[in-house]
């Protein structure tokens, strides 16, 4: 059988699953990573936001077939790293945890958004999350927490 | 650490399991030999049904149905009336009639697929207009009429200078919570424990005790973390975990029910649509003679919590204001279509919706400004309510309406969005106010008489403490506001205070997580708890210390003649939003908010901030985005995108300040915040939207599409 070889949080994993397989599924049933979650499965709330290759990306559109070779990054192992934390501390600061479940995506798009562009605005704030829905929220302690990371974190970007 | 200030924020409970990902939803939960459900739903609005024809069913699939019932095929709540297997009669779209159990999900599906029934399909209700047409013959889940006699209203009229009649109405709202509905049961030898996502675990424990006909040991509730509920939890999950249970029992395995997002929004319940009559008789300079309500719920097929959910609207069918003369009746009636049910407000934003609309519409009729005239008719301290209760604790809003007037420069901003927009062809400004309350705790005499909230705290031979409730942590920050109370009375570390996942072995029936009740009945009852423990105080012992509701001396209420106290305390608020309208395309911008909470006193300042934005902006987008539509009894919006819940860049930064009112009632002077905040935020949008267009619009939401038919029409009418 064909087997789909990828880089998963750092280690080289293979996966026998279907190449038409989604990967949020993959993730979460064969490796129970189950820090992507699925709040739409349709690419429009971002709960299952992963990076492929650095690039944030929802794991509920993505074939596993399509990820041969990549680098994939969930907040499981996103979370044990000092930009996690950086982002974590802050995320309290601002109060932008409610019911939680939109924020394991939030965080990978913070991240994201903050990696690219350390100094962000609060339009590119905005912005940068519009990918991902927030329903507790009404975002504004999000983007507060977003322009924390960035000051705070200031050199970690 | 020992808070000295209770408002003073904290890291919440919850934040380092939720943050990593790490907590366990249900839908993250699996269990050895566990299986799927999925349900078989009605095709149709309305029928008989008379044969059902299974695809052949490979090893290890079941169907459960009604007949593996062994108690009530009905999901326990006020009416009885909503089948958990619909197996006679199907009375929605979307009804479930049975259930199929396996271990591959995608198997589940296609097996669904192929099953056909044979139904006697009978004319069903779609709208809420037919509903009302035949209201006389059927379909009335409740009723209620109070206030002024109607003879009285009828010469007041008679004499009036004028009489201004204008009917609203108000959509559907979808909860949109972003984790969608899940429920797990487990069958044991001595009893079937349910865990899953829910705000109420004893609505679901009794249900369950219905429909299985077993005692009350032999089912056992766990809440498992909850991404989200808005009311949305609050009435639905009893009948998943029916289904589960049952299932549980039959096949002796853990059964698994997950809705996607699609079914999610096909069948769950929503914000009820509503339609109002208002009629308002007033003299030569404007004052107010008298008022005439009618008010019509659409609550689908089942009764639901519309009863209650109309109660709420009715009482709030005057605003904050004292209005002389005042007659109210309302109706919840009977469509067939999804059921509705509780959703944040609780009835209380589509009549808030109304009543200023209605008196915005009034004053500029009057060609007065509606914030000016509307303060006319502010109820104040020792006020009877429209029901003959009173307004006992001190009102602040005379207050916070100057104050938010002044900080927003209200005067001078009209004057100059009104020369904006005398030189802007395509942009328009505008700036409206709301006006509004929320009655904290169940409605009437509901806490004495069916709710009877005990809690319970234990004491560790370690000198930690545990908090047993029923209540639910669905992000509003119970567990966090929750300890610090206990953590206050005790003059302990807040890290010392523990607060398990609520297990209905283990916690005493403290109530449902509704109604802004937990933090301001359930906390007080906390507060007294914790000063009994330690008064009592053992270092190295264990102990534990219960408290009992105590009701508090209101008017009593009578729910027959609808008279009475309604509420033990109100919250209050006001807010100002500033839009921006560009009549090419219908959009609207919003560019400030504002929002004035009297809550009593926070317990916990970053989390009312919480409460404040994230309902704010549920409420604005009511108003103005969230659009929610039946065709034919089906739900024509299936992805999140259909329906239009606002992204991060729909929305501004809110100015909200808190006002300092403690409530003697209230632990440390807390009142409800959990649903007041979505109240004002409709209302606000569409009066900023009227006064940026000078047009009066009749309904919510006020789209895109509803604006540019609304100008054309405006054209139109000043060409004719």
């Amino acid at each position: 059988m064909r087997v789909i070889k990828f880089q998963l949080n750092g280690r080289e994993v293979e996966t026998d699953a279907p190449p038409t397989a989604r990967l949020i599924d993959v993730l979460r049933d064969e490796f129970a990573y189950i820090g992507s979650k699925e709040g739409c499965g349709d690419g429009e709330c971002g709960a299952c936001s992963v990076f492929v290759n650095t690039l944030v990306q929802n794991s509920c559109l993505i074939p596993v077939g399509a990820i041969e070779g990549a680098e994939i990054m969930t907040i499981d192992g996103f979370s044990q790293t000092e930009l996690f934390q950086m982002i974590s501390e802050c995320y309290s600061e601002a109060g932008a945890v409610q019911c939680g479940f939109c924020i394991p995506g939030m965080v990978m798009a913070s991240a994201a958004l903050l990696s690219k562009n350390p100094h962000p605005t609060e339009e590119e704030i905005r912005e940068g999350i519009s990918g991902n829905l927030c329903r507790c929220t009404g975002y504004n302690m999000i983007v507060d927490a977003i322009d924390l990371a960035a000051k705070k974190g200031e050199g970690l970007w | 650490m020992i808070a000295k200030d209770i408002s003073t924020s904290v890291k919440k409970k919850d934040h380092d399991g939720k943050i990593s990902g790490q907590l366990a939803y249900i839908s993250d939960v699996k269990v050895d030999s566990m299986l799927y459900g999925v349900l078989y739903r009605s095709p149709i609005a309305y029928g008989k049904v008379r044969s059902i024809r299974l695809p052949p069913l490979p090893e290890g699939y079941e169907k459960i149905g009604a007949e593996h019932i062994p108690g009530n095929n009905f999901v326990k709540l006020l009416h009885n009336d909503q089948p958990i297997f619909a197996n006679e009669w199907v009375n929605y779209i979307g009804e479930p009639m049975f259930m199929l159990v396996g271990p591959k999900l995608d198997i589940l599906y296609q097996l669904v697929d192929e099953v056909e029934v044979d139904f006697e399909e009978h004319p069903a209700i779609f709208t809420l207009e037919e509903a009302i047409k035949q209201k006389d013959q059927t379909g009335v889940f409740a009723y209620h009429e109070f206030g002024e006699s109607l003879d009285v209203i009828k010469s007041i009229e008679k004499k009036a200078h004028r009489v201004i009649e204008e009917v609203y109405e108000t959509g559907y709202q979808e909860h949109v919570y972003l984790e969608p509905q899940g429920m797990l049961g487990i069958y044991k030898a001595d009893e079937i424990l349910v865990k899953g996502s829910m705000q109420c675990l004893y609505y679901v424990k009794n249900a369950l005790i219905s429909a299985l006909a077993c005692e009350d040991d032999e089912v056992r509730v766990i809440q498992s973390p909850t991404g989200g509920g808005f009311g949305g939890k609050e009435d639905f999950p009893s009948m998943m975990a029916c289904h589960v249970a049952i299932a549980a029992k039959v096949v002796k395995k853990p059964v698994m029910l997950l809705f996607d997002r699609a079914e999610d929004m096909e069948v769950t319940t929503k914000r009820h649509p509503a339609k109002f009559t208002y009629r308002t008789a007033i003299d030569e300079q404007g004052n107010i003679l008298s008022m005439n309500v009618e008010v019509f719920l659409d609550g689908g097929a089942n009764a639901g919590l519309s009863p209650v959910v109309l109660q709420r609207a009715l009482l709030n069918s005057s605003g904050v204001y004292k209005i002389p003369h005042f007659h109210a009746k309302g109706y919840a009636l009977k469509t067939n279509t999804v059921p509705n049910g509780a959703f944040r407000g609780f009835g209380a934003p589509q009549s808030f919706a109304a009543i200023e609309s209605h008196l915005g519409h009034i004053s500029s009729m009057l060609k007065r400004d509606p914030i000016q005239y509307k303060r006319n008719y502010l109820v104040k301290q020792g006020d009877p309510t429209i029901t003959n209760g009173r307004f006992r604790d001190p009102i602040l809003l005379e207050d916070m309406i100057q104050d938010l007037l002044q900080t927003a420069d209200y005067t001078k901003k009209k004057e100059a969005f009104r020369a904006f927009n005398q030189q802007n062809k395509r942009f328009k400004k505008g700036i409206g106010a709301s006006l509004f309350l929320h009655g904290c705790g169940f409605t009437g005499s509901g806490e004495r008489d069916h709710i009877k909230a005990v809690v319970k705290l234990e004491k560790t031979e370690q000198d930690q403490v545990l908090i047993k409730v029923s209540n639910s942590d669905m992000g509003q920050g119970a567990l966090t506001t929750l300890s610090k109370i206990v953590a206050k009375g005790l003059d302990l570390p807040y890290e010392d205070i523990l607060f398990p996942d609520p297990d209905t072995k283990d916690v005493p029936d403290s109530g449902p997580t509704v109604a802004s009740r937990t933090t301001m009945i359930v906390g007080k009852l906390l507060e007294r708890a914790a000063s009994q423990l330690k008064a009592g105080w053992q270092s190295g012992v264990a102990q534990e210390v219960v408290e009992h509701y105590i009701h508090e001396d209101m008017i009593p209420w009578d729910e027959e003649t609808f008279s009475g106290d309604a509420y033990p305390a109100y919250s209050w608020g006001v807010n100002l939003i500033e839009v921006e309208v560009d009549i090419l395309t219908g959009s609207v911008r919003i560019e400030r908010v504002y929002g004035s909470f009297d809550i009593g006193r926070a317990i916990d300042e970053r989390i009312v901030k919480g409460q404040i934005d994230g309902g704010m902006a549920q409420g604005i987008a009511y108003g103005f985005m969230e659009k929610m539509t039946s065709q034919l009894g089906k739900i024509q919006q299936k992805t999140i995108s259909d329906y239009g819940p606002p992204t991060a860049m729909d929305l501004v930064p809110i100015e909200s300040k808190l006002y300092d009112n403690p409530y003697a009632g209230g632990p440390y002077g807390a009142k409800g915040a959990g649903e007041l905040p979505l109240t004002g935020g409709a209302p606000a949008v569409q009066a900023a939207i009227e006064d940026a267009l000078q047009i009066p619009f009749y309904q919510i939401p006020v789209t895109p599409e509803l604006i540019i038919e609304s100008l054309t029409k405006k054209d139109g009418d000043a060409r004719d």
